[in-house]
């Protein structure tokens, strides 16, 4: 690539490198993350788009769980030997055997019960917002769940026993190969596409994230037409950014401080050449700039020309 | 008016109709479908099928990330609401135990009768390799299993263990033993269930390693002349305990015999529907397990007439039988 640069003068090459650096390195990101999105397509014919979980996602969900489980086992054990000790020991017996079964029913029904309900999502999963569904787009029926869940007895509990294993020699040889084994079934989500699970896969379900996105305000709006007149950008100006651009710029306005606001004007108006007025702000000149751009770019983009980037010059 | 951006003045129109969805939509997560008021009902299509469409023109004319995200995230949400399950917990567990439990068991005859082979090829061999030579009993279990019943016991011990004297049982004993025997044969059948994605291989294996210790055990009592009273203590409950394993080791080869053996259809796609119907046969082996359990905490310890126990232990496997393989009326849909 660099031989069809002609030679330039060292400062400038060395900036255009960078930016060109960042905008790969931008794209690449941007590649990765459609990788997990999939489309669904809906009876009506509208396309939804979902993104699928990360593995460390459903790693970090999985362990929330399993916290919560030891908690509700510890705590209704305590619970329950304190009672014991007010009982006889017939009625006892009877109490730790109740407690046996309850122990399996958590070990194993714990999801199952969670995932049954209308969130699809256990405790865990809610807490990252992630959701269990059915890969074909239909409903998520109540064997899939029971599938997807009896399976992790191979996923989480075949690599814990290998591991409680141990021993001699011998045996010890045994419970690593036996680990090793067990661990493609426990390292499975890392290595699939659809981020699946063994008990996915068998299920016919995977994990999406379920983001609750909330509706702000439209920026463009809060400018009105009485900035309109005072910032009058020229068409050159309002060209000078493109799609990505603007994204950033949304997401500058929206959250953060006064300080970026201040720098990213600046930068905004060395670029575009524009000339600070008397009483203008920071606040209220990018929000101009923001409606300007995007009107702008949403011109074109009806006209069926979508302006990438600001480097993406047609 | 006309400096509005075009995307803003149709935000502006949909915008009261997305945020009616919304709020429904949060009533409905948070306390299920009976908040819902009849106008919601009504409404919900209604505003499912316009939130969908916004989205889509919202696609092509907006550059707002928020509003588009926003739309997304309600899209999917209104998705999963309005094509998701209606069913109450209670409906499904009733399904499933009229239609969807037996339909399953009845259409895996196949892997049925393979795990069964399994289990009793074990046992059989076991059995008779004991018969032969009581030296294989050790080869089998090691040292100091089954609480002192081997081949060194007396025949007094042995029968002592298969009946119980009046007075010398407490109910807590008793439950707790119960309990302790259902957790563990419900996990190991969850177990064979699940290890019938290694093409079944382990499942097999799991299945002749439980023959050939109950077979050896066999042998032992049979050794001694106690065969037929030994037979009667297992039946009571076995007969329920073995089936509900051997259909367990059923649902693990329905899941390896759809990974190895794909067919006409994608192996991702064999796996998943063959998952399913598993997944009903597990889930009914647990119930199944229970059942046993409690056969086994009071039935085998209270009832000590070798007559009774084979008739209880023959009328509940007929009884299985029927349930599971009588053909049945196709019910409404």
């Amino acid at each position: 690539m660099s031989s069809t640069v002609p030679p330039a003068p060292s400062a400038v090459n060395a900036a255009t490198v960078e930016a060109a650096r960042r905008r790969r390195a931008r794209m690449q990101e941007e590649e990765r993350r459609l990788k997990l999105a999939r489309q669904l397509v809906t009876p009506e014919g509208a396309a939804i788009r979902l993104k699928l979980a990360t593995a460390a996602e459903r790693a970090g969900a999985f362990l929330i769980d399993v916290a919560i489980q030891w908690a509700i086992v510890i705590a209704t054990g305590l619970g329950l030997g304190f009672v014991m000790r007010a009982m006889d020991p017939g009625s006892a017996n009877i109490a730790s055997a109740l407690w046996l079964v309850f122990f399996f029913f958590v070990r194993n029904f714990y999801y199952i019960f969670f995932e049954l309900g209308t969130k699809a999502a256990t405790p865990g999963k809610r807490a990252l917002g992630i959701r269990v569904t059915s890969r074909n787009g239909g409903r998520l029926t109540a064997n899939s769940v029971l599938a997807r869940n009896f399976i992790r007895e191979i996923e989480v509990g075949l690599p814990f026993q290998f591991l409680m294993m141990g021993g001699d020699q011998v045996t010890g040889w045994m419970a690593l190969l036996g680990l090793v084994w067990s661990g493609v079934f426990l390292l499975f989500p890392i290595f699939n596409r659809d981020k699946m699970r063994v008990g996915d896969l068998i299920a016919g379900t995977w994990v999406i994230k379920n983001p609750k996105t909330k509706l702000m305000g439209d920026i463009s709006s809060s400018t009105g037409s009485v900035a309109h007149g005072r910032y009058a950008f020229t068409p050159k100006q309002a060209e000078a950014y493109g799609i990505h651009e603007l994204h950033v710029l949304e997401d500058v306005l929206r959250q953060s401080t006064q300080e970026v606001k201040a720098q990213v004007a600046l930068r905004i108006r060395q670029k575009i050449g524009w000339h600070m007025q008397p009483g203008e702000t920071d606040t209220a000149f990018l929000e101009a700039y923001y409606a300007t751009l995007r009107r702008r770019l949403e011109q074109r983009m009806m006209l069926g020309d979508r302006k990438t980037d600001k480097f993406d010059v047609r | 008016m006309s400096d509005l951006l075009k995307s803003y003045r149709f935000r502006e129109e949909r915008e009261s109709d997305w945020r009616k969805l919304d709020l429904i939509l949060t009533r409905a997560e948070n306390s299920g479908v009976r908040a819902l008021s009849d106008e919601d009902m009504t409404a919900l299509p209604r505003l499912y099928r316009q939130a969908v469409s916004s989205l889509s023109v919202a696609r092509s004319i907006s550059l707002d990330q928020n509003v588009i995200a926003y739309l997304e995230s309600l899209c999917t949400r209104a998705y999963f609401f309005v094509y998701g399950a209606r069913t109450s917990i209670g409906e499904r567990m009733m399904d499933f135990l009229r239609r969807d439990w037996p339909a399953c068991v009845s259409s895996a005859t196949g892997p049925t009768l393979l795990a069964a082979l399994f289990l009793f090829g074990g046992w059989a061999l076991a059995f008779f390799l004991c018969m032969q030579d009581m030296e294989w009993f050790w080869t089998f279990h090691g040292q100091n299993f089954w609480d002192g019943r081997n081949p060194d016991a007396s025949v007094e011990y042995l029968r002592s263990t298969i009946y119980t004297d009046e007075g010398e049982i407490s109910d807590g004993q008793l439950t707790s033993f119960a309990s302790f025997l259902f957790n563990n044969n419900a996990q190991i059948s969850l177990f064979a269930f699940a290890l019938g994605f290694a093409f079944g291989i382990p499942t097999a294996w799991l299945l002749l390693y439980n023959g050939v210790m109950m077979g050896s055990l066999h042998a032992v009592f049979w050794n001694k002349g106690l065969g037929y009273e030994f037979t009667g203590w297992l039946m009571i409950h076995g007969t329920t305990e073995l089936f509900a394993i051997v259909l367990a080791g059923a649902a693990g080869f329905v899941i390896g015999g759809a990974v190895a053996f794909p067919g006409q259809m994608t192996r991702l796609n064999s796996a998943r529907h063959a998952g399913q119907k598993a997944a009903s046969i597990a889930m009914g082996c647990v119930i199944m397990l229970i059942i046993a359990a409690l056969l086994e905490g009071f039935g085998r310890q209270l009832i000590n007439s070798d007559a009774i126990r084979y008739t209880v232990a023959l009328s509940i496997l007929g009884l299985w039988c029927a349930y599971f393989y009588l053909p049945r009326r196709a019910g409404p849909v």
